[in-house]
């Protein structure tokens, strides 16, 4: 059998691997039956010229023992802090029972429900999830979910400027944070979408710079944050009349977690309300998987990208589930799809139904007064010290911004040191803070301690 | 087990829950304490069940699916591989999930090196200078690479190259992906084997042209037998090759898309390096370029200094933007390399020709009875028109369908556009002879079923938990919330 190999498998360095299960007698018979005498035979019609004959340039296979001990080793690189900072990942709880779930292999093995006989579960965690995200922004219409809040954002842009007939240029308040303005900017310049910044006054969008820029008449949507990037529970009150009766639309960028008690989407009369689920109790996971999510209502419904599951019923009358809507798509309509999107971030949106499921809106509800009442506390005692002082004297949830005359750098390393992640430095003296249900009132007085022997 | 039928929503008490949080030991009420107006004033209705409501439902919903893990998946074009479970514990270490993105670069030196060496395999594998790991999926691949595109024209003063040539037989994100980054689609015609018709390309080389998009092989699974002479002529032409790399499976091993004259590329991780699909997603669709490109990724990129120490880097001046809000989906990315350390340099090489070799077998004993319209080796996936019989009226839908009821998942149906009974199979390397055989034998099956009682065929599925879900109502009248439902009802 060797033998064998050598004569017709010279490339087989190694013919074993538990993730390939021929033997070399199943590769006769198969290469018998093909009537072809060697695999090489296989790739004939490839010119000799582009066949790779050196060697990968990787390691040599591991055991599950070496890898383990290889991640191991890695994982002993990074550190594992207490968590103090946002930024738009925020460290909230996960309850043991989503990632067991999530583990459910019929669930994270399957692909996208394309045959719905055999896609049942995936489909209707869909359509629970659709529901409760549109329960929580107060839209009617939610998709299957987006990459990330920052690609959501970037879609909402197009979704507005495809609505708005010839108009081309959207708006962004300036206190979007930046991560998410970056992703629409690029997304912007190569679709040709005209943006414009709306300055900031005061912490919060310049309501009456915003004004001033929709006088033009060729404004197509509006982007804005809530909270905003240093944290603010910003006031829109008339802001969406203005924005529609100068014929544009209104997307609201949101934290799901905090409308469980923050104003929603839909009740500052947006049409579309984009963000990161990330806050739904995901693991921040050095950036990623999360999920981007965007409802709207109704009426923009045919304009918005990406997969969306509907309820129907089969021949015998059975409630079931299916992929719907689907002529909006590129595997239909190519180039004149709404998106070029062809997945969702499913498994991390069954993450938050999970999640959403255990929680309900009182333990939504209890996360957002843990964290906010942990910030504030944080924020009155770091105020009271006179080392800080508020940057803007606006609400907040739980992430807030404080301006310093000490030294932000030499501070994060020494809060390092002690297993702390620190303020984000947002510069010119800014530090952004933000506190979870998981911090501890010792925490967060260690913190203090730190920070104050410090100064 | 008895069909399980219900909603999360319905199973809702008011009063129940399904967590328990600590104290509030703060004893303020800082959430009372914020203006009324900028507070909600209903409340959202989220479902009141217990944890183990939330369990019980949530594993009956699993049993309603097919995964790998569940049987033979030969999804044409989606390489559904078996997804290894060492995989999935070691991106659960809490050592990676519990890092913040933003976290000092000094304390996340363990991630970094992870991401830093995935960038340099991926290269390495592809032939390739550099490689970006920030998009999210194959389709977000083929956007930020369509960007690199353009923004290489433009650093260049090149403005009027607006033009990208697509194949007619490409994959449907192609276009829309070249529509995204505002690019004009130009279609170039297949062969009747479904090769680029080279030909047929020569004429649409103009200055206009940014570039062109292939997959290598293509959708049929054929090797485009003429790429070198293609890459000439784009290059001569002032364009770039993009390579779709949705087909890279059977490459792996044999063929480096850099070595056949590609620019710029991406990897389906959750294709190619065996990250589990997640029923749609979260994937990962590296980037990857050749030298002179290589400035203009996006950022965040992670690099290594003379000391061995790892860093991101953020803006180059001509860096295209940023594609993701933070690095892409690391999680997957710790599968993905999990995966290739396990194959390591020696197995690597067998993955595409075992693939190859699966696909073909399964081919060449199907061809009796399935219409095979390109005849010749092919790589990872091949292509049937259809039954061979078509007098009997049993549609590539109808065999589709009567394949769930013999327990495995459908091939990809209707797809390329090129025939009109497309049923695209792609077995992957991972399926070992008996399930090849098995699936012939049903396959074979199915054809006689078609032949002598094809009414049947028609009707399947017969077996699965639901059959035949009206599809024109649900999108004649949308039904996408419990809201809905209930209004509806």
């Amino acid at each position: 059998m060797l033998c064998w190999m050598r004569l017709h498998m010279k490339n087989f360095a190694k013919m074993s691997n538990r993730y390939m299960p021929h033997t070399d007698g199943d590769i006769r018979k198969m290469l018998d039956r093909i009537g072809v005498s060697s695999v090489d035979d296989l790739y004939g019609d490839v010119p000799a010229e582009v066949i790779f004959k050196e060697d990968y340039a990787l390691p040599s296979a591991m055991s599950e023992i070496e890898l383990r001990r290889y991640f191991e080793e890695l994982g002993a690189k990074n550190q594992r802090l207490k968590v103090f900072a946002g930024g738009g990942v925020y460290d909230h709880y996960s309850p043991s029972v989503v990632p067991h779930l999530l583990s459910r292999s019929e669930f994270y093995t399957a692909y996208t429900p394309y045959q719905p006989e055999i896609s049942q579960g995936t489909l209707q965690y869909i359509f629970e999830y659709q529901s409760m995200i549109s329960e929580l922004t107060g839209m009617e219409s939610t998709n299957a979910s987006m990459y990330d809040g920052a690609t959501a954002a970037a879609e909402t842009m197009f979704m507005m400027v495809a609505s708005a007939k010839k108009k081309n240029r959207v708006l962004l308040s300036s206190t979007l944070s930046d991560n998410v303005k970056r992703v629409i900017l690029t997304y912007a310049k190569f679709h040709e979408v005209d943006i414009t910044e709306i300055p900031e006054r005061d912490g919060v969008t310049d309501l009456s710079a915003l004004k001033e820029l929709l006088g033009g008449g060729d404004v197509a949507g509006v982007i804005l944050p809530t909270p905003n990037k240093y944290g603010i529970i910003e006031d829109f009150t008339g802001v969406a009349d203005e924005i529609h009766a100068s014929k544009g639309y209104l997307a609201i960028y949101a934290d799901p977690s905090a409308l469980a008690v923050l104003r929603t989407p839909a009740e500052w009369g947006a049409d579309i309300a984009c963000g990161d689920g990330q806050t739904l109790g995901m693991p921040m996971h050095f950036g990623g998987p999360y999920l981007g999510f965007i409802s709207c209502k109704s009426a923009m419904l045919r304009k918005m990208p990406g997969r969306v599951v509907g309820a129907t019923k089969d021949a015998s009358g059975k409630r079931c589930y299916v992929l719907t809507l689907q002529a909006r798509e590129q595997h239909i309509r190519r180039e004149k799809a709404t998106s070029n999107i062809c997945s969702n971030q499913s498994l991390m949106a069954l993450y938050a139904t999970i999640y959403l499921s255990l929680m309900g809106d009182n333990g939504l509800r209890e996360v957002n007064a843990l964290a906010c009442d942990g910030a504030h506390y944080l924020c009155d005692k770091l105020v009271a010290s006179g080392k800080f002082h508020l940057a803007f004297n606006k609400p907040f949830l739980k992430e807030f911004t404080l301006k310093t005359d000490i030294d932000v750098e030499a501070l994060n390393k020494k809060l390092l040191k002690a297993g702390i992640m620190g303020p984000l430095n947002l510069g010119n003296g800014l530090v952004e803070f933000a506190v979870t249900e998981k911090r501890t009132k010792e925490d967060i007085d260690q913190l203090i301690t730190l920070i104050l022997e410090e100064a | 087990m008895k069909y399980y039928d219900k909603l999360i929503f319905e199973l809702s008490r008011p009063g129940r829950k399904g967590y328990q949080l600590p104290e509030n030991a703060y004893g303020t009420d800082a959430l009372a304490s914020l203006p009324e107006s900028l507070m909600r004033s209903e409340r959202p209705e989220l479902p009141e069940v217990s944890e183990l409501d939330v369990v019980r439902h949530y594993t009956n919903l699993s049993s309603k699916n097919f995964g790998v893990d569940t049987g033979f998946y030969p999804l044409g074009s989606c390489t559904m591989k078996y997804n290894p479970k060492i995989n999935e514990e070691i991106a659960a270490m809490p050592e990676f999930t519990e890092l913040h993105p933003l976290q000092d670069e000094a304390s996340v030196q363990g991630a970094l090196e992870l991401y830093y060496n995935l960038q340099q395999a991926l290269a390495n594998i592809a032939g390739l200078a550099e490689f970006t790991l920030n998009p999210y999926a194959g389709a977000h691949g083929e956007l930020t690479g369509l960007m690199v595109m353009r923004q290489y024209h433009k650093s260049r003063g090149d403005h009027k190259r607006t033009k990208v040539i697509v194949p007619d037989s490409a994959h449907g994100t192609n276009p829309a992906s070249a529509m995204v980054a505002g690019l004009e689609v130009v279609e170039v015609k297949s062969k009747p084997n479904g090769s680029i018709d080279v030909e047929d390309l020569k004429p649409l080389l103009d200055d206009t042209v940014a570039g062109i998009m292939m997959t290598n092989p293509n959708t049929l699974g054929m090797f485009e037998t003429e790429i070198v002479e293609i890459a000439k002529l784009v290059h001569n032409a002032g364009g770039l090759l993009y390579y779709d790399g949705a087909n890279l499976n059977p490459m792996l091993g044999k063929v480096r898309p850099g070595d056949m004259g590609f620019d710029i590329m991406h990897i389906n991780l959750h294709k190619t390096f065996s990250t589990p699909h997640g029923g749609g997603g979260p994937g990962s669709g590296p980037v990857g370029v050749a030298k002179h490109l290589i400035d203009l990724l996006p950022s965040p990129h992670v690099a290594k200094d003379e000391n061995g120490r790892f860093y991101i880097e953020h803006n180059g001046e001509n860096r295209l933007g940023s594609v993701s809000a933070f690095l892409g989906n690391f999680g997957v990315m710790m599968k993905a390399y999990a995966y290739i350390l396990s194959l390591g340099k020696e197995n690597i090489r067998n993955v595409g020709p075992m693939a190859t070799l699966n696909a073909n077998y399964i081919k060449e004993s199907l061809k009796d009875d399935y219409l095979l319209p390109i005849s010749g080796v092919c790589k990872h996936e091949f292509v049937f028109d259809g039954l061979k019989d078509k007098s009997t009226g049993v549609t590539t839908l109808n065999v589709a369908k009567r394949l769930l009821d013999y327990g495995f998942h459908a091939p990809t149906i209707y797809f390329p556009l090129l025939f009109h009974e497309s049923m695209m199979i792609e077995p992957t390397e991972t399926e070992s002879l008996e399930t090849l055989d098995e699936f012939i034998d049903v396959m074979h099956q199915v054809a006689k079923e078609a032949r002598e009682n094809p009414d049947m065929v028609k009707g399947a599925p017969h077996t699965t938990l639901i059959s035949h879900p009206d599809e024109t109502s649900a999108a004649k009248k949308p039904i996408l919330s419990y809201k809905q439902m209930k209004q509806n009802a």
